[in-house]
C-alpha cells in the first residue's frame, strides 16, 4: 500500500514537471519577451537587455525555465502586461465564482447520475431507459453552447423565468444566493456533464448486476430493493471515483463556455477575454493552473479508489 | 499471417471459415442505429460537397437589401444579417466542419498509432518515457491549449486540422499501445521476428493491422470530438477566417440575434451538428459492437 501510494506519488511529480517544462516552452515561443511592446519600438537594444534581466526574460533558456519554476512554486504565475496586474490577484478575485459553479453543477450532476444509471441498468432496453438513452446520447452529441442557447430561449426569452444572464456580482454569497440568475447555467452544465457520468454508470450497473454476489443475495432471498442498495450501489459507484478525476479538463472546458454564454464573471471568461487581448501570461498560466489540478484530481481519485476497494490494496 | 484467422472464435466452428471482416459487416448492417448513422453522415457529405452544385445561393458578397429574411421564397432557411442564404451557407460552412474533422481524425490517427506501436513495441524505458509525455498532454485540459494555439497560428482549414491532432491523438497512441502490449507476445510476431522482420515491418505488416479495430472504432469517435472541438473555436471566435467559416461561426453570429426572434440563424445550423456528431457516435458504437468477438451474436 505504502509502496504504491509512494510510486503513484512519484509518477505525479515527474508528470506536473514535464507539464511545467510544456507550458513554459509554450510560453518562452509565443511570448518570448513583451520588452519591445512596452518599451516601444524605438528603444535602445541595451534598454530591452535591461527590462529583459530586471523581469526575468533575460539570461538562456535554462535560467529562465529555472526563474518561472520558481515564481509557480512561490504563488507566483506570473505578470499580465495587458492588465498591469498579476495573474495571481487576477484568479483570487475570479476563482471562487467558478468553483461553485463547477462544483454545484459536478455534485448535482454525480447525485443524479448514480441513481438515474442504475435505473437505466434495472430497467435496461424498457420504455424508461430508452428515453433516457436518447435524451443523454443527444445531449452527449450537442456543443454545449447549443444547449446553453436552447435553454435561454425558451426559460428565458419564451417564458421568462429565469434571466438570459447569470449572476455579474463576484461576491460568492450575492452570486450563491440568486437562483433568478444561476439555475439556468447551473442546471445546463449538469445535464451536460450528466450526458456522460450517467452512460458510464449505466453500463457500470450492468456489469455489476451480472456479478455472482448480486446472484447469491438475491437467490438467499433478499427483497430486490435490499440487493440494489446494499450490494449493487456501492459497488456500481466505483467507477465514478476515477470518472469525475479524469472530467476536470472537460469540466474546466465546460466551465470556459458557460461563463462566456452567461457572462459569468468567472475564470473562463477572464480566459476569453484573455484570448481577445492575446494575454498569454494569463493563458498559459491557467492552463497550468488546470493542468496541476487534474494531476492532483486523478491522484486523489486512485487514492480515493484504494480506500472504497479492498480488492485494489490486495492486488498491487 | 492471415488476420482473418487471428479472429476466429477459439472454440471452433462447423462450417467454411468466414473472414472476420466480412462477419463484422454483417453485424454492423444489422444494428439499426449503425445504418442510420452511415446514412445520416453520407448525407451530409454529399450536402455540403455536392449541394453548391445544385442549389446557388450568394455567401461572398453582401446583400443590404435582403439581410435577415425569413424563410420564403428564393431562400428556403431565409438570410443572415448580412443577406448571405444561409442554406448555402450551411453547405459551405458544413465544408469546413467535416472537412477538419476528417483530418484532424486522420492526423491524430497516424501519429497516435505510430506512437502507441514504437511504444509497445520498444517496452522498458523508452516506453515509459513516451507514455509519460502521453499523461503529460492528457493532464492539460484539451480545448485551453487548443484555443491558445489556434489563436496564434490558426485561421486555415489545414492548420486548424493539425492543431486539432496534435492534441488529440493521445487516446489512439494508448488504445493502440494496449492491444501492441497483447499482440506482441503472440506467436505469429515471434514467427515473424525469427524470420528477420526489421521493426518497422513488425509495426507496419503486424501489428498495426491486427490493432486496426481498435483503431478504427477510435477514429470514428475522433471525428465527432474534432468537429466539436472546431464549432467551439468557431463559436468563440477564434476559429476560422472570413471567408471562411464553420458551424460554429454561424452560430456565433446567430446569437446577436436571439432576441429578435431569428430562429433560422441557429437552429438548422445546431441541428446539422448535432446529426453530425451524433452518426458519427453512433458508428462508433456499432463498430465496437460489430469487431468486438465476444458481443457478437453468432
Amino acid at each position: 500500500m505504502t509502496a504504491y501510494l509512494i510510486r503513484r506519488f512519484g509518477t505525479s511529480v515527474v508528470i506536473l514537471v514535464g507539464i511545467s517544462i510544456f507550458i513554459f516552452g509554450l510560453l518562452h515561443i509565443v511570448f518570448p519577451s513583451p520588452a519591445r511592446a512596452i518599451l516601444g519600438a524605438r528603444a535602445s537594444q541595451l534598454a530591452v537587455t535591461q527590462w529583459n534581466q530586471q523581469h526575468g526574460f533575460g539570461g538562456s533558456v535554462f535560467v529562465q525555465y529555472w526563474h518561472y519554476v520558481d515564481g509557480v512554486l512561490h504563488g507566483n504565475f506570473g505578470y499580465s502586461f495587458k492588465l498591469n496586474q498579476s495573474v495571481s490577484s487576477l484568479f483570487a478575485e475570479h476563482w471562487m465564482v467558478s468553483a461553485y459553479l463547477s462544483g454545484a453543477s459536478l455534485a448535482l450532476a454525480v447525485l443524479i447520475a448514480i441513481p438515474l444509471g442504475i435505473y437505466q441498468a434495472v430497467k435496461r432496453n424498457k420504455i424508461g431507459d430508452e428515453v433516457l438513452t436518447t435524451i443523454t446520447f443527444t445531449a452527449y452529441a450537442m456543443p454545449d453552447f447549443l444547449l446553453y442557447l436552447i435553454a435561454i430561449q425558451v426559460f428565458a426569452l419564451t417564458f421568462k423565468i429565469f434571466s438570459t444572464q447569470a449572476s455579474g456580482s463576484t461576491s460568492l454569497l450575492t452570486v450563491v444566493g440568486d437562483w433568478h440568475d444561476m439555475t439556468l447555467p447551473i442546471a445546463c452544465m449538469t445535464l451536460l456533464i450528466l450526458a456522460g457520468y450517467s452512460r458510464y454508470m449505466r453500463s457500470s450497473a450492468m456489469d455489476t448486476l451480472a456479478q455472482d454476489y448480486i446472484k447469491a443475495a438475491r437467490a438467499k432471498g433478499l427483497p430486490e430493493r435490499l440487493v440494489l442498495f446494499r450490494h449493487l450501489v456501492r459497488n456500481a459507484c466505483l467507477p465514478m471515483i476515477t470518472l469525475v478525476g479524469l472530467s476536470i479538463p472537460a469540466l474546466l472546458s465546460g466551465n470556459l463556455i458557460a461563463e462566456y454564454v452567461f457572462n459569468y464573471n468567472g475564470l473562463g471568461l477572464l480566459f476569453y477575454n484573455s484570448l481577445a487581448n492575446e494575454d498569454y501570461p494569463v493563458l498559459l498560466a491557467y492552463t497550468l493552473v488546470g493542468a496541476i489540478l487534474t494531476v492532483v484530481g486523478n491522484l486523489i481519485a486512485d487514492i480515493a479508489l484504494t480506500v472504497a476497494d479492498p480488492r485494489i490494496r490486495l492486488t498491487s | 499471417m492471415n488476420p482473418a484467422l487471428e479472429r476466429m472464435p477459439e472454440g471452433g466452428e462447423i462450417g467454411p471459415p468466414r473472414s472476420g471482416w466480412r462477419l463484422a459487416m454483417r453485424e454492423f448492417s444489422r444494428n439499426r442505429l449503425a445504418v442510420v448513422g452511415v446514412a445520416t453522415l453520407l448525407f451530409f457529405v454529399l450536402f455540403c460537397f455536392l449541394g453548391p452544385f445544385f442549389y446557388h445561393g450568394d455567401v461572398l458578397t453582401a446583400n443590404l437589401n435582403g439581410t435577415s429574411a425569413s424563410p420564403g421564397a428564393g431562400h428556403p432557411l431565409g438570410t443572415d444579417d448580412e443577406g448571405f442564404d444561409v442554406l448555402a451557407e450551411l453547405m459551405k460552412g458544413g465544408q469546413a466542419s467535416l472537412e477538419i474533422g476528417f483530418l484532424a481524425a486522420i492526423f491524430a490517427t497516424v501519429l497516435g498509432a505510430f506512437w502507441g506501436a514504437v511504444s509497445g513495441l520498444a517496452g522498458g524505458l523508452l516506453d515509459s518515457a513516451m507514455m509519460r509525455v502521453v499523461d503529460i498532454l492528457l493532464s492539460i485540459p484539451f480545448l485551453f491549449i487548443v484555443l491558445i494555439v489556434a489563436v496564434r497560428y490558426g485561421a486555415s482549414v489545414l492548420s486548424l486540422s493539425l492543431i486539432l491532432g496534435a492534441f488529440t491523438w493521445l487516446v489512439p497512441a494508448r488504445l493502440v499501445r494496449g492491444e501492441v502490449l497483447s499482440l506482441k507476445v503472440r506467436d505469429f510476431v515471434l514467427a515473424a521476428r525469427s524470420a528477420g522482420s526489421t521493426r518497422w515491418r513488425l509495426i507496419n505488416r503486424h501489428l498495426l493491422p491486427n490493432a486496426l479495430s481498435v483503431i478504427i472504432v477510435n477514429v470514428t469517435f475522433n471525428i465527432a470530438d474534432a468537429i466539436l472541438a472546431v464549432s467551439y473555436l468557431g463559436f468563440l471566435g477564434f476559429g476560422l477566417h472570413f471567408p471562411n467559416f464553420d458551424w460554429g461561426d454561424m452560430i456565433s453570429d446567430g446569437i446577436n440575434y436571439m432576441l429578435d426572434g431569428y430562429w433560422w440563424l441557429i437552429y438548422p445550423v445546431g441541428f446539422c451538428i448535432v446529426a453530425t456528431v451524433m452518426a458519427c457516435n453512433f458508428i462508433g458504437d456499432a463498430l465496437r459492437d460489430a469487431l468486438d468477438v465476444r458481443l457478437r451474436r453468432r
